[in-house]
């Protein structure tokens, strides 16, 4: 089963060696099969869409589930029986995704918490707790007041915590499950610095990420999965773009840039928005085909049009101007009523019910359509919800099971679909595809412009700058809470990050 | 230890309930000279004494993110039972009536942690429920008649004193020794906070009890402590409160939950969980009493009191939840 040389180091250098690992849930498999081998002194890239089996393969890996078939070699000795503890002790910590931290205790004690734990101390030596703390900055040149309380941290901050007290720990092979989800370009720059500085010392780092531009930069070597199967791995040099998403998504995506066959009257104009504190006199025009991107840095006001736009806080003063008639939304209601609909940044907690069926959730904004006389015409609600989880591509078995149970790409869907059966005249989508995967990410792409073309205004609010160049044929620039400039979609990328900070841009 | 900074600690919590607290003392004082005295601070003592042992129970658990509603029903079933049953089999031991106490106390506890630390119950349903059921089966099985007489040695506690000031008056203020109850607890829960890794524990699983789990932390366990050593220390509380009052009542207690758990948020316990301290609740309690039974003396009509007491729930609670806002949404390092 082994197809090829290249999956393993020398075993001298070799931490840990997975080989042929199944593990199925209730018939279910989530992994079927897989190898894996991470080396010491080198960052391996675990890549994988959702659903692929990485947060399985990573909980086979700390001990958390228990693999039902295959070996795991940690530094050539194979384990039998291996659990949570077991990992820890012989150097695996992971870093999950909200960090683990404790938000009312110090930095210090966060750091030096489950050291204590480990070595089954019952009384406190806070000598020792801020010593630890200490020495865990400085094997990285980190600073922090050791006393400030966790949740008055950033989350960069937070996450440098969960890693300081992994490098505490002792740790052989450090691995963080989706480190950058929530980072800014620049504290991810940061991050990358301090697993390089981790990595040149000698330690094993696997990292758990689906955003291929930070994997080339980061990765020294690369696995990737796919519907819980092994698909490839080697050298990140071996990969070039097209390989990747082919190996990731198991199909081809052609990235075409969207130009609108034609650009149309008039959807949507907006004279001089403000609200203060957020973004200040804001004009733009949207035209019947346009794709329009909106981008800044957190903070620059972008996602405060939106949320302006849609009513959630709404414009202090301006004119906002729909096909032609002037409209005022002081509310959610005010913004529904004029068929504006809005994908809002955090879709868990704005945009779902996540324990309510897809049915439910489809529907959800446009319940007073199917009404008959007092009770809900269920038939047509079934057939319409049906309807558009197969126009959009919501895999699922049925429009039954709760939202909690799909990826984060299909609950994106879900929510567009939502927005969609109210029949909007336009559409605001704010970051609509963090955390989706790649092959998702085009599925939503392909639906924003087909709506584009069919007449509805989209507008698109973004940090995805590769997203933003693919698919807006404009995109606006805010810097400050003000309108900074417009560049057409065919814009360098680099060219709109110096925008977007503020850089001159080269000439 | 580094230094914290100074307007830190001139702003924490704790202090500024101390500077109410002084306003309050101050104004009292000028309109009845004789509040400011040695003899106010012993029945101040008096009347915070079994109010202070709930309200550091209650504390625990909420840091430990449940609540407990049910601590003066179990208050209730620990004095009126052990009592109960002594008069009926003409028994007189203190030891056995403290024993009996603590016990049903830690049985009732018991019962709570089971209902939320394994069947995991909502903390708030499943106390009200161990309060129901307990308060319906005193009245079932003993009816509601209280006892007023104490076996002897038992009611001779509340005779022995800590210390006595004589007044200038020549009127004797005393100090029961029962005092010493939520003394020693304040200092054991004091030390146990903040040195030990169970109490650590405590504040980790409030924090955050999957980050907890994941340390390595046995919330299970944890819960368990929390809600059993709490119902423990209610029962002897309330065998305190049965000697402080001379007589066994079956109801007595009943209703003072939200006082308790109000005297703990004011104290800069956040209802959320894994924060407060010993400290804010010694002192939470000290500014309830005084509203409670002091401020008669500031010309405050007693049926204003209630609405008084309410005022300053919704007003300290509110501060404690801004300030946890303000750090929740304020600038991040």
């Amino acid at each position: 089963m082994l197809p090829s040389g290249k999956r393993g180091g020398t075993v001298a250098n070799t931490f840990l060696e997975l080989r042929g690992i199944r593990k199925s849930f209730g018939g279910v498999d989530a992994l079927k099969d897989v190898d894996l081998t991470i080396n010491f002194g080198e960052v391996h890239c675990l890549a994988g869409e959702n659903g692929s089996g990485k947060s399985t393969l990573i909980k086979v890996i700390s001990g958390a589930h228990a693999a039902d078939a295959g070996s795991i070699r940690i530094e050539g000795k194979t384990v039998g029986k291996f659990r949570p503890i077991d990992a820890i002790r012989r150097g695996i910590q992971v870093i999950y995704q909200d960090f683990a931290v404790f938000p009312n205790l110090t930095v210090m004690e966060n750091i030096a918490m489950n050291r204590q734990l480990m070595t089954g101390a019952r009384v406190v030596d806070w000598k020792k707790v801020r010593a630890l703390a200490l020495e865990a900055m400085e094997r990285i040149g980190a600073h922090m007041d050791p006393e400030l309380p966790v949740e008055r941290l950033s989350v960069a901050n937070k996450q440098l915590v969960a890693i300081l007290r992994a490098i505490i720990n002792d740790a052989k092979l450090l691995i963080l499950d989706e480190p950058t989800t929530a980072l800014t370009a620049r504290e991810v720059e940061k991050l990358f610095s301090i697993v390089r500085t981790l990595r040149d010392r000698g330690m094993a780092i696997m990292i758990v990420n689906h955003k291929l531009d930070e994997i080339y930069e980061i990765a020294d070597t690369l696995t990737i999965l796919r519907n819980g199967a092994y698909v490839s791995s080697g050298n990140i040099r071996e990969y070039d773009r097209r390989r990747f998403v082919h190996d990731l998504t198991g199909r081809e995506i052609a990235q075409v840039q969207y130009r609108p066959s034609e650009v149309g009257e008039e959807v949507l104009r907006v004279e001089h928005l403000t609200r203060k504190g957020a973004f200040e006199d804001v004009s733009f025009t949207l035209r019947r085909g346009d794709v329009l991107g909106i981008t800044g840095l957190l903070g620059s006001g972008r996602g405060e049009i939106g949320d302006a736009l849609f009513g959630v806080q709404p414009a202090d003063s301006g004119k906002i101007i729909l096909n032609g008639k002037e409209i005022h939304i002081r509310y959610i209601s005010d913004a529904m009523e004029n068929n504006i609909a809005y994908v809002p940044e955090d879709r868990l907690t704005q945009g779902l019910f996540l324990d309510r069926s897809i049915l439910d959730n489809t529907m959800a904004a446009s319940l007073s359509a199917y009404f008959r006389g007092l009770s809900l015409d269920q038939q047509a609600l079934r057939r319409d919800s049906e309807g558009w989880v197969e126009k959009i591509g919501v895999v699922a078995p049925s429009v039954d099971p709760p939202i909690r149970t799909l990826s984060g790409g299909n609950q994106q869907k879900v929510v567009i679909a939502k927005w969609l059966n109210t029949k909007p005249k336009l559409l605001v989508l704010n970051g609509p595809t963090v955390g989706v995967d790649v092959g998702a990410k085009a599925d939503i792409h392909r639906i924003l412009r087909d709506l584009a073309q069919e007449g509805v205004g989209i507008i698109v609010i973004s940090d995805d700058l590769p997203e933003l160049i693919d698919n807006c044929n404009r995109i606006l620039v805010m810097r400050n809470g003000r309108l900074e400039s417009e560049v057409a979609g065919d814009c360098d990328e680099s060219r709109l990050a110096d925008l977007l900070s503020g850089r001159e841009a080269s000439a | 230890m580094k230094k914290k900074s100074v307007s830190g600690i001139l702003t924490s919590n704790q202090m500024i309930l101390l500077y109410i607290i002084v306003v309050l003392c101050v104004l009292i004082g000028t309109r009845n000279q004789a509040f400011l005295s040695v003899s106010t601070a012993i029945t101040l003592c008096r009347a915070m004494l079994v109010t202070l042992c709930f309200a550091v129970c209650e504390m625990l658990i909420i840091i430990s993110g449940g609540i407990d509603v049910s601590f003066p029903a179990i208050a209730c079933a620990a004095l009126f039972i052990p009592i109960k049953i002594m008069t009926d089999a003409d028994l007189d031991s203190v030891p056995l009536a403290f024993g009996m106490a603590i016990l049903i106390g830690l049985i009732f506890g018991a019962f709570n942690a089971l209902l939320i630390a394994h069947i995991q119950l909502p903390p708030l349903i499943a106390t009200l429920g161990t309060s129901s059921i307990i308060n319906g089966g005193l009245l079932v099985f003993f009816g509601s008649r209280e006892i007023s007489n104490l076996p002897d040695s038992v009611d001779a506690i509340s005779k022995q004193y800590l210390f006595t000031y004589t007044a200038p008056t020549g009127f004797e203020y005393k100090l029961t020794i029962l005092f010493l109850i939520p003394i020693l607890l304040c200092v054991f829960v004091a030390v146990l906070l903040r040195y030990t890794m169970l109490g650590r524990g405590i504040y980790a699983v409030g924090g955050d009890a999957n980050a907890a789990r994941i340390a390595g932390f046995n919330v299970r366990r944890i819960r368990v402590f929390a809600y059993t050593f709490s119902g423990a220390v209610t029962g002897l509380a309330a065998m305190a409160y049965c000697i402080l009052m001379r007589t066994a009542n079956p109801k007595n207690l009943m209703g003072s939950e939200m006082m308790v758990i109000a005297a703990v948020v004011v104290g800069g316990t956040r209802i959320t969980g894994g924060h407060g301290g010993v400290l804010g609740t010694i002192l939470g309690v000290c500014l309830i009493t005084l509203i409670q039974n002091n401020l008669i003396m500031l010309g405050v009509p007693t049926y204003w009191q209630k609405f008084v007491v309410g005022l300053v729930i919704v007003l300290g609670t509110s501060i404690t939840s801004l300030r946890a806002k303000r750090i929740a949404q304020g600038p991040k390092v």
